[in-house]
């Protein structure tokens, strides 16, 4: 498959960047995501099994192809190249019908699969030019290596435009809203023993911050932060709890709630190395008795209130100093031009 | 270091996509507990770990881990290659231990990003 996609984005040999290697990566999502019939052309150029060889030979030339498919009735019957065309070219045989150069066994895909389907035929067969049907076996149209890759960069373009664009709106926010004081809320129901998802939460509130223009380094100390918060709830917590994110232009102030089972020693808690986690959550790679230590690292001021058989509130606070605040980007991105 | 490299010193197999293979790496770090590396590894590291669960991938999300390494081949859900792949992290599997590895890849020029226990970068 990545052999393909290399190939596909004709890169072999030289060392990717960064971004590149996302893209390339995404490029492989996308050869499952978009459909054969988003990106194959539907301007078939067909032949009849009666034309003859000469036909082949015009249409081929004319159009820049290297074969088409051969209808009879509106059916796909077989498919003829160059390949067959030099055949009979050798013999001298332009007159000849179709008929007898065609391929009857014809290879086809269908135009609801995903992309890879046809790169792994392409792969496979080395066949540059398939034909394409539909749920009724009916020509829909041709697909060619080109079209994947016009497809997919076409996709790509626009997603990265999405991404800036969402990026450029939500780094303005804090300036387009005029008030006297702007906040930001995200709120997150954190599921008990879900450790499936855990951090999911986390995920999204970094990126949020990301797309507000948060610096990388700022966006990861709150990402830290509420992951071990997250995961506090997760291990901790009766019902699990609730995870609220308040951003402002001048501080982030991150917050969990729960109703129990509460701390009853919380100095204890915040010895480095203290744990009462399960063995399961230690399994998980986590209840080393770090979690609280860790937080209190990555912000300015941590709070815990906490009840035996009532429940804990932990607030975070990251203040952030004039030049750490959110930055818009200087320009607008351009529309897509897609 | 470029991770092919580490893929080789590793005798490695990655799982996701091998166009993550010139990815460059600037550091490692070792552990088997998630709570370590967010406290202690600074951005940009591979991470050698003998833990194989989806926190592994969302803890390398946090903390701008570059890739990750199954130790003792351990080998990761599709799921969490999902996961890893969505987010951009090479996952690699090795038969090797965290011992070894962590031996082979400094002795190769790879700097620990392992940082402070105590808390700091610095």
């Amino acid at each position: 498959m990545s052999d393909t996609i290399q190939e596909l984005y004709g890169r072999k040999g030289r060392n990717l960047t960064d971004r590149e290697a996302q893209e390339i990566t995404r490029v492989e999502e996308l050869s499952y995501e978009l459909k054969i019939q988003d990106v194959m052309s539907r301007e078939i150029k067909s032949l009849g099994p009666s034309d003859t060889m000469q036909n082949v030979f015009d249409l081929l030339r004319q159009n820049r192809i290297s074969g088409a498919p051969v209808l009879e009735d509106n059916s796909l019957i077989g498919i003829i190249s160059q390949e067959d065309l030099m055949r009979a070219l050798a013999k001298g045989e332009l007159s000849a019908p179709i008929r007898e150069y065609m391929t009857t066994k014809v290879i086809t895909v269908k135009s609801y699969e995903p992309v890879v389907k046809a790169l792994e035929v392409f792969t496979r067969t080395r066949i540059g030019r398939l034909p394409v049907v539909d749920e009724n076996e009916k020509l829909a149209g041709m697909i060619t290596k080109g079209d994947i890759t016009r497809g997919v960069l076409v996709a790509i373009r626009k997603d990265y435009h999405d991404e800036e664009i969402r990026r450029y709106r939500a780094s303005h926010l804090f300036e387009d809203i005029i008030s006297d004081r702007t906040s930001l809320i995200l709120r997150y129901k954190i599921r008990p023993r879900d450790f499936t998802n855990g951090g999911q939460a986390s995920s999204y509130i970094k990126r949020a911050l990301l797309r507000l223009g948060a610096s990388p380094q700022l966006a990861r100390e709150c990402g830290i932060a509420v992951y071990e918060a997250e995961m506090n709830l997760i291990i901790h917590a009766t019902n699990g709890g609730v995870l609220r994110v308040q951003i402002e232009p001048h501080r982030i102030l991150m917050q969990t709630s729960d109703d129990g089972p509460g701390i009853p020693d919380v100095k204890l808690a915040l010895q480095p190395g203290w744990s009462t986690a399960s063995e399961f959550a230690r399994s998980m790679g986590f209840g080393a008795g770090m979690g609280l230590v860790n937080i209190q690292r990555c912000v300015n001021k941590m709070e815990i209130d906490s009840t035996p058989g009532k429940g804990t509130k932990l607030l975070m606070e990251i203040h952030l100093s004039p030049d750490e605040k959110f930055k818009a980007p200087p320009d607008a991105p351009e529309a897509p031009g897609v | 270091m470029k991770l092919t490299e580490i893929i080789e010193q590793a005798n490695g197999k990655v799982l996701n996509s091998s166009a993550f293979r010139d990815y460059e790496i600037i550091g490692g770090c070792g552990a088997d507990l998630m709570s370590d590396v967010l406290t202690a590894v600074r951005p940009g590291a591979v991470l050698l770990t003998g833990l194989c669960n989806p926190q592994v991938v969302r803890t390398a999300e946090m903390a701008d881990v570059r890739a990750i390494i199954f130790l003792r081949g351990k080998h990761p859900t599709p799921e969490m290659i999902d996961l890893a792949t969505q987010k951009g992290i090479p996952l690699i599997s090795s038969e090797a231990g965290m011992f070894e590895l962590c031996g082979r890849l400094y002795k190769a020029g790879l700097q620990s990003l392992e940082g402070n226990w105590n808390g700091s970068y610095e």
